[in-house]
C-alpha cells in the first residue's frame, strides 16, 4: 500500500530559504505501527532538510530490507529514493556516490540491516569514508518479522516475547569510531529537540556520517523489560552535550559559560557548537568518545549526543582522486579515447 | 629410431615449479613464435599456488592455424623434479626430452622411442652467471636459447623480444641476452643435428594481436564508457580490473591528473556488485567481474537489478567448478547458473565471445545494451580465453560512434511530457521503460526503486494483477532483447546435411578444427556457433534444419543442451552432448572421437570426457 498525503498546502505555510515549505520534503503516508519510533525519525529528517534549506532533487535516499529502510517513501518525496536488498545499502549507496560525487546521499537502515547482515558492507563503507548520512533506526528487534532480537538487542534486555537476550550487544557508535568515521552520533527518537539539529550537522559533515537512533518498537521491544523502551531509555540517558547547528553566515547568539562549550566549524563553515554539562568527553578524541560510551554502559547508561567528530578526512572520492565533474556527467568525448590511441595500445600486443 | 619431424606443427610443453620466473621466459618463447608469423596458441595450465607446485606451460605451433589445445605434446622441457617421471612417460613416442642434467636422470628412465636433451642449466648458471638472485631466472631463459638452436628458429627475434620487453630498463636485457646464449650455443656444440621439429617464418599472420581476453575486456570497458568497478580479488577474473585499472590510470585523466574513474576494491562480491548497480542507477556505466564463486554470490543482487531494472554489466570468467573447484582450471559450467541468476523468474542476458577481439567488442557493447535494455549483461568468457595468450585480428573503434544510453528522460523531456510519468510505463510496447537519473529535475521524475511489486509508477504494489502486468512486460522486454544481442555465426556447408554443432566462446577453435578432421572423413557436420542469449530465431532454425545437433560445451552436464532445450523448445533426444570437463580446454581430437561414436555406432564409445589431464 502506498497512499499519497493530500497536495492541499496551507497558504501561510513558512518557507524556508529556497522558499520550499515543510510539506515539500514529505513523503507519502507511512504504513508503521502507530507510535512507531521510526516515524519520529522521518519527521526529524523532513525538519532537518526543510531547515537546512536543501534541494529535495539533489537528494538521494537509500535503504536495505526492514520496518526503517521503508521509511524512505515517507520523507522526500521529490527526491529519487533506492530501496536496495537486505544489508546491501551501504554497497548500492558507494556506488550512486561514485558516480555523482554532487547529490547528498542520506542511507537508512536498522539494527537488523547493518549490526547483523549488513555488517560487511557497514564497516567498509565507514573506513571508505563515503560522503553519507547513514541513520540506523535502532530498535533492538527485527519488527517485520514479528520481534525476534537483534545483534543491538543489550543483554539481558527481553522483549515482548519475554527472554533476556543472552549475547553482547554490538554498539555501533563504538564500532563506527573504531572504523574511523569523521562523525558519529546517538539519538533518540523520542527527543526531536537534539535530533535535529544531530541530523542537520550530520548531513551537512563531509565524508562518513552515522546517526544510531534508537526508536522503540511499539509492538514487540516496548516493555518494561526491555532497554530499547520509550521509557528505560528515558530514565537511563545522558546527553553529552546540547548541540545547537549554526549554519554559515549566521551570528553565534547563544551564551553559555566559558569552558562548557565545544565548537566544530564544517566544511561549508557551519558550527557545531555543543554545550556540555559535567565531565562530558572531547568528541574530536577517538579515545575520549570511546571511554565516554564505555563508561556509561558500566553505569547501565546510554549517551547520546554528538559522540565523535573529525573534519580533517578525505572522503572516498577524494582517496580515488577522482576528477571534478561528476563520473556520470562525462560524455564519450571525455571518456573514450578513440581509434588512434586504440591502434597505439594494441602495438604493445604485437 | 623414429623422430617427429615437422615443420611449424607441433606443441612444446614446459614443467616448471611455480614462482620460479618460469611465465616470462616461456611467454618469451610463445611470443617469437608468434613473431615470426607463425600461427601459436599458448596454454598455462597452473596450480592455485603462489610458489612451489608444478606449472606447466603448452605452446601450440600450428600453421594451419588451429588455435584450440591439441592434447599431447612433442617436445618437453623438463625443469620441475617433482614432474619429472609423469612428464617423461607421457611425450608423444619419437619426440625430445629436453632436462637439466644437473642432476642425473634416473636409472628407470629407459624409454628408447625419444630424443634425449641434456643440458646442464644448473651448473651452466652457476658457471656463467655471476649475480645469484638472477640464477634462477636466468635458468629459464637459458633453455629458451637452447630451443632457438634446436627448433632452427631466427635468434634475432628473441634478441629483439628481450630489447623490447627491457626498453625502459636496457641494464636488464644485457644479462637475458646472455642466458639466451649461452643457452644457444652450447645446443649448437652438443646438439647439431639433433631436433627435427623447426619454427620457419611464416606470413600467416600480417596484422594479427597475441593478446589475453582479460586484457582485452578490460580495454573493452574503457572505451565503452565504464567509470565505475567495484570487484573482489578472484580467479582468474582479477587480471579483467587490473588491466582496466592500467588503461584508466594511463587514459583517463583530467588536465590536473584527477581521475575519470573510480575503481573499489570491495569487501565481497556481493558489494562488487551493488557497488555497480548504484553507480549504473545513478547514470554511470559501471561493471563488476568475477567467476563462478562470485555469480553464485551475486545472485540476490542481480534478481534486484532485473526486476528493478537497472542496467549493470558483469564479467564471468569462468572457472571449474563446482564450489571452490579447481579455481585454475577452465570450464564453460556457469550457464545456467548465469542464465536464470537469482529466485524467483529471472531471465538474463548473456554474451559469449570466443576471442580476445569479441572480448573487447562485447564488452564495450554490454555498456549500450545493459543501458538500452535497462537489465545485467552478463558476458561468459572464461579462464582459458581470459587468462591466455590468444591470436586476435587486432582491435578497432570506431570514432563516431555515439553511446546508446537508453531511454533516459532528461529535464526537458520530462517537462514537455502531456501524460503523467511512469517509471515501470510502457509507452511504445516493446517492455522498456523511462528512466529517470537522480538530480535531474527539481520536481519532476523522481521515484522510488524497489526489489519489491511495484505498479508502473513505481509504487510499492501487492495487487495481484499490477504484479503480473510487470512480469509480462519483462518477457516482452527479453523478447525485445533478441534482436538486440549478438547472433549466431552459422556455416552451412551442406545444404543437405541433416547433422549440425553447436558450440561456442572457447569450444570455437577445437570445434572447427574437429569439423576439418570429420571432414577429412567425409562427415559433413553443418555449424553454429551462438555469441548470445536469449537466441534469435536462428538459433531455432538451424536446429529445426537438422535431425541431430552436436551441442559442443566444457561442463558435465551439458548446461548449453538443456538451455537450448528449454528456451527454444526443442526434443530433447535431437541434440547430443558432447561434454568437456577435466578442466583443460577442449580439444579437437576429442570432439571428433565423441562425434564418431554416435553417428558410428560400432566404434567403441569415445565419450570419455577425461581427456588426460595436465599429463
Amino acid at each position: 500500500m502506498s497512499s499519497r498525503r493530500p497536495t492541499f498546502r496551507h497558504p501561510d505555510l513558512p518557507e524556508n530559504d529556497l522558499g520550499y515549505t515543510r510539506r515539500d520534503y514529505e513523503g507519502a503516508v507511512s504504513t508503521l505501527c502507530a507510535g512507531c519510533g521510526h516515524d519520529s525519525i522521518s519527521n526529524a529528517i523532513i525538519q532537518a532538510c526543510y531547515e537546512l534549506s536543501l534541494e529535495p532533487h539533489r537528494v538521494v535516499k537509500l535503504s536495505g530490507i526492514g520496518c526503517s529502510s521503508k521509511t524512505p517513501a515517507y520523507f522526500l518525496g521529490k527526491s529519487h529514493g533506492f530501496n536496495s536488498v537486505h544489508g546491501r545499502m551501504p554497497s548500492v549507496a558507494t556506488g550512486a556516490n561514485l558516480a555523482n560525487k554532487d547529490l547528498l546521499y542520506i542511507g537508512v537502515s536498522g539494527d537488523g540491516d547493518t549490526a547483523s547482515i549488513g555488517m560487511g558492507q557497514f564497516v567498509h563503507i565507514v573506513r571508505r569514508n563515503l560522503n553519507m548520512t547513514y541513520i540506523v533506526m535502532n530498535n533492538g528487534c527485527y519488527g517485520l518479522t514479528k520481534g525476534q532480537d537483534s545483534a543491538t538487542t543489550d543483554r539481558g534486555s527481553a522483549s515482548r516475547k519475554g527472554h533476556p537476550s543472552p549475547f553482547e550487544a554490538i554498539d555501533l557508535c563504538q564500532l563506527a569510531i573504531q572504523m574511523g568515521s569523521g562523525f558519529v552520533a546517538r539519538g533518540f527518537s523520542g527527543d526531536k529537540a537534539q535530533l535535529v539539529p544531530m541530523l542537520k550537522a550530520a548531513i551537512t559533515h563531509k565524508g562518513f556520517a552515522l546517526v544510531d537512533v534508537i526508536s522503540p518498537c511499539v509492538t514487540f521491544n516496548n516493555t518494561v523489560t526491555s532497554t530499547k523502551s520509550y521509557q528505560w531509555v528515558r530514565d537511563h540517558r545522558e546527553a553529552t552535550a546540547t548541540v545547537d547547528f549554526i549554519p554559515p553566515r549566521q551570528e553565534i547568539t547563544t551564551q553559555y559559560e566559558p569552558g562548557t562549550t565545544q565548537s566544530v566549524t564544517l566544511h561549508d563553515s557551519s558550527v557545531i557548537q555543543l554545550y556540555k554539562s559535567g565531565d562530558s568527553l572531547d568528541i574530536t578524541n577517538r579515545r575520549s568518545a570511546l571511554d565516554g560510551l564505555e563508561r556509561h554502559r558500566e553505569k547501565g547508561h546510554l549517551l547520546t549526543g554528538i559522540l565523535h567528530m573529525n573534519e580533517d578526512l578525505k572522503d572516498t572520492h577524494a582517496i580515488l582522486e577522482t576528477t571534478d565533474t561528476p563520473l556520470n556527467a562525462l560524455t564519450e568525448k571525455e571518456l573514450c579515447p578513440g581509434d588512434q590511441v586504440l591502434a597505439q595500445i594494441v602495438e604493445a600486443y604485437r | 629410431m623414429m623422430k617427429l619431424k615437422r615443420v611449424n606443427d607441433f606443441v612444446i610443453r614446459f614443467a616448471n615449479v611455480n614462482g620460479s620466473g618460469s611465465a616470462s621466459a616461456n611467454n618469451l618463447f610463445a611470443k617469437a613464435v608468434f613473431r615470426l608469423g607463425v600461427p601459436v596458441s599458448p596454454k598455462n595450465i597452473f596450480p592455485s599456488n603462489i610458489q612451489g607446485l608444478p606449472t606447466w606451460y603448452e605452446v601450440r605451433v600450428s600453421e594451419k592455424g588451429y588455435l584450440g589445445r591439441r592434447g599431447g605434446y612433442d617436445f618437453v622441457v623438463a625443469v620441475n623434479g617433482q614432474t619429472l617421471r609423469k612428464d617423461y612417460d607421457d611425450l608423444s613416442p619419437g619426440g625430445y626430452f629436453l632436462y637439466d642434467s644437473s642432476r642425473q636422470l634416473p636409472d628407470d628412465f629407459l624409454r628408447e622411442d625419444i630424443t634425449v636433451i641434456d643440458i646442464p642449466l644448473t651448473q651452466i648458471c652457476i658457471r656463467e652467471i655471476e649475480n645469484p638472485k638472477l640464477r634462477q631466472l636466468l635458468k629459464n631463459i637459458i633453455y629458451v636459447g637452447a630451443l632457438a638452436h634446436l627448433l632452427d628458429m631466427e635468434f634475432s627475434v628473441l634478441t629483439d623480444s628481450i630489447k623490447k620487453q627491457f626498453r625502459k630498463k636496457p641494464k636488464l636485457a644485457t644479462p637475458n641476452i646472455h642466458a639466451l646464449e649461452l643457452g644457444f650455443e652450447y645446443a649448437v656444440k652438443q646438439f647439431p643435428d639433433t631436433c627435427q621439429l623447426s619454427v620457419k617464418r611464416s606470413q600467416k599472420m600480417p596484422h594479427h594481436i597475441l593478446m589475453d581476453g582479460n586484457s582485452a575486456v578490460g580495454l573493452g570497458a574503457l572505451y565503452g564508457g565504464a567509470t565505475v568497478a567495484g570487484w573482489y580479488p578472484i580467479t582468474p577474473s582479477t587480471s579483467v580490473i587490473e588491466a582496466f585499472e592500467k588503461f584508466t590510470s594511463q587514459y583517463r585523466r583530467d588536465d590536473d591528473g584527477k581521475r575519470k574513474a573510480a575503481i573499489i576494491q570491495a569487501e565481497d562480491e556481493l558489494a562488487a556488485l551493488g557497488i555497480a548497480m548504484g553507480a549504473s542507477w545513478n547514470g554511470a556505466r559501471a561493471f563488476t567481474a568475477t567467476s563462478g564463486p562470485g555469480v553464485s554470490l551475486m545472485n540476490e543482487l542481480l534478481g534486484l537489478a532485473y526486476f528493478a531494472e537497472i542496467p549493470v554489466v558483469l564479467i564471468n570468467v569462468q572457472r571449474c567448478g563446482p564450489s571452490t573447484g579447481m579455481p585454475t582450471r577452465t570450464q564453460q559450467s556457469d550457464l545456467l547458473l548465469a542464465a536464470y541468476a537469482s529466485h524467483g523468474d529471472t531471465k538474463h542476458i548473456l554474451l559469449f565471445p570466443c576471442n580476445p577481439k569479441e572480448c573487447f567488442e562485447m564488452t564495450a557493447d554490454s555498456f549500450d545494451l545493459a543501458e538500452r535494455l535497462q537489465t545485467p549483461i552478463i558476458i561468459m568468457s572464461d579462464l582459458d580465453l581470459g587468462m591466455n595468450d590468444h591470436i586476435s585480428l587486432p582491435l578497432e573503434w570506431d570514432d563516431s560512434r555515439i553511446y546508446d544510453r537508453g531511454k533516459v528522460l532528461d529535464a526537458g523531456q520530462l517537462e514537455a511530457m502531456t501524460e503523467k510519468w511512469g517509471r515501470y510505463l510502457d509507452r511504445e510496447g516493446d517492455g522498456i521503460c523511462y528512466r529517470t537519473i537522480p538530480g535531474t529535475h527539481p520536481t519532476l521524475g523522481a521515484y522510488f526503486t524497489r526489489g519489491s511489486s511495484h505498479d508502473e509508477y513505481a509504487a510499492y504494489t501487492e495487487d495481484n494483477d499490477a504484479y503480473e502486468r510487470c512480469m509480462v512486460r519483462l518477457t516482452q522486454k527479453w523478447h525485445t532483447a533478441k534482436p538486440l544481442v549478438p547472433g549466431p555465426h552459422i556455416r552451412i556447408k551442406d545444404e543437405t546435411c541433416v547433422q549440425g554443432a553447436i558450440f561456442f566462446g572457447t569450444s570455437t577453435h577445437s570445434a572447427y578444427e574437429a569439423m576439418d578432421q570429420l571432414g577429412e572423413q567425409d562427415i559433413i557436420i553443418n555449424t553454429m556457433r551462438l555469441r548470445g542469449f536469449p537466441f534469435q530465431e536462428a538459433v531455432t532454425a538451424f536446429v529445426d534444419r537438422h535431425d541431430h545437433i552436436f551441442v559442443i560445451e566444457q561442463n558435465r552436464d551439458g548446461q548449453m543442451r538443456t538451455l537450448l532445450i528449454n528456451e527454444c523448445n526443442i526434443r530433447p533426444d535431437k541434440l547430443f552432448s558432447i561434454p568437456a570437463m577435466d578442466g583443460l580446454p577442449i580439444t579437437a581430437g576429442h570432439i571428433t572421437r565423441s562425434i564418431k561414436a554416435i553417428i558410428t555406432p560400432s566404434v567403441p564409445p569415445g565419450t570419455d570426457t577425461h581427456q588426460g589431464g595436465a599429463k
